[in-house]
């Protein structure tokens, strides 16, 4: 379970988060969608800890992310984020990019590390590129391995941020395929996103963030359906 | 062809100052190196501020011509009675200057690293150690390898002026033959030839490990 208790944070005199409350539930997925700079990247980046926050806390499975004594490292073992770049590692080929958090971080044996490294990767479809190195695939191809780097930690939890929005509209569906294939199997997840078509059918609940309060939370059909907020109506009204 | 008096002693005795040439170029670029990398990491780490102090000192290695360094550093081991041979004052100071450069060189490279690609390193659970290690190390690497051979070759070169303190390395073994034997362009061809096929290997290692790294960025 995520726990985000009133958290606040502000960049220099800029306050970009405004006390967000929200729990996730194992097995949820909760898609978070709102305008540029509304805060929705920061608050993903507060969850695994990249971020400091001014004020509230942050509680994953009970342990509270930006306490003096938690152990980031190993807390993020089991919070995978993927980001709009893709972040490849640029000398590393498929297989290795997959293979070297579980080895180093994990500890695996090289064998077992491979053996995930594998299944990960067919598991998003890149079973015949283990040996490419990531500047010879696509946009969709290497989210789809930065994907499956960040599953073979076995995490909980997954964060994706805007990871289509970098991408050709040609590659977009085959990386929300996976995300659809993830969801399906009851990974709990938070996507921020901008494909509201993908929100609706993948989500338990949406949260609409408007500059740095999360103005509207619930279930897809009653969010898309009948939005209270009035700044949510028009976000929605944009986007059509 | 060639009408010399110069006989196989000669050569000899240049092959021994090319010897002299290739041990202080050797012990200051690797001396130098390690001290840059350690620069450069922590140049990078603690910022630009906190490493003015540093960046000022290494700045002046990099300004003073390196004659004036290696005389004032001779006069000051000699006044601190630090009983250091003309060998080692000429490794301390060119190594210094070695390390003023690779600093740059070092921290430029680790600076070009994506600092989203560090992000992803970090969101793995890496540690900085791992990050740096698995991650920042191999890329920077290829980013640093063209102005590191640069470097090597240079100060090569540049070693040529630790004659000003006796010691015979090429340069000087080359002068004391002309000097002796009044052949000028014979010799420093030769002498010229040996510096060439002393900085030949490495500049093509160089652009060996550049070819055999490329195909994968
Ligand atoms: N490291 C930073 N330093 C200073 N300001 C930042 C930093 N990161 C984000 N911001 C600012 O914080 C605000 C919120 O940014 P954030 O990236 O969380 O928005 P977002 O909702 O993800 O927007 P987008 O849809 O454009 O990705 C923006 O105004 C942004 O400029
Ligand atoms: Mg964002």
């Amino acid at each position: 379970m995520i726990e985000i208790q009133n958290v606040r944070k502000s960049f220099g005199s800029l306050e970009v988060l405004k006390g967000i409350d929200l729990t996730v539930q194992k097995g949820e997925v909760v898609t978070v969608i709102g305008g540029s700079g509304s805060g929705k990247s920061t608050l993903l980046t507060c969850i695994n800890g990249l971020e400091p926050i001014d004020s509230g806390r942050i509680l994953v499975d009970g342990t509270e992310v930006h306490a003096k004594a938690t152990n980031l490292n190993k807390l993020r073992q089991k919070i995978g984020i993927v980001f709009q770049q893709w972040n490849a590692f640029p000398h590393l080929t498929v297989l290795e990019n997959v293979m070297l958090a579980p080895r180093k971080v994990l500890g695996m044996a090289k064998s077992e590390a491979e053996a995930m490294a594998v299944k990960q990767l067919t598991h998003v479809g890149l079973a015949d590129k283990l040996k490419t190195y990531p500047s010879r695939m696509s946009g969709g191809q290497q989210q789809r391995m930065a994907i499956a780097r960040a599953l073979a930690m076995s995490p909980d939890y997954m964060l994706f941020d805007e990871v289509t929005s970098a991408l050709d509209p040609q590659l977009v569906g085959e990386v929300l395929d996976t995300l659809r294939m993830l969801a399906s199997e009851g990974m709990t997840m938070i996507c921020v996103t901008h494909e509201m078509k993908f929100a609706r059918e993948v989500s338990d609940r949406v949260a609409f963030f408007h500059k740095g309060v999360m103005a509207e939370i619930a279930a897809p059909a009653e969010l898309f359906g009948a939005p209270k907020d009035p700044e949510l109506q028009k976000f929605l009204a944009a986007t059509h | 062809m060639f009408d010399t008096a110069m006989t196989a002693n000669d050569l000899l005795f240049l092959l021994k100052g090319a010897g002299m040439t290739l041990a202080v170029t050797g012990v200051s670029v690797a001396a130098g190196t390690l001290m840059g990398v350690i620069f450069g990491v922590i140049r990078v780490q603690i910022g630009p501020w906190w490493a003015a102090p540093l960046t000022f000192l290494l700045d002046i290695f990099r300004s003073v011509p390196l004659l004036i360094q290696l005389v004032l550093g001779n006069a000051f081991q000699s006044i601190a009675k630090l009983g250091w041979a003309p060998f080692t004052t000429s490794c301390v100071i060119l190594s210094l200057y070695t390390a003023a450069y690779c600093t740059e060189i070092v921290r430029g490279a680790i600076d070009s690293v994506p600092p989203t690609t560090r992000r992803a390193a970090r969101s793995l659970g890496m540690t900085w150690a791992q990050d740096m290690r698995f991650i920042v190390a191999p890329l920077a690497t290829r980013i640093a390898l063209p102005s590191w051979i640069g470097l090597t070759l240079g100060v090569m070169k540049d070693s040529s002026l630790v004659l000003w303190l006796g010691l015979i390395e090429l340069l000087r073994a080359s002068q004391v033959l002309v000097t002796r034997l009044q052949e000028p362009l014979f010799i420093l061809s030769i002498c010229g030839l040996i510096y060439f096929l002393l900085s030949f290997p490495i500049a093509r290692l160089g652009g060996y490990l550049e070819k055999r790294w490329s195909p994968n960025d």
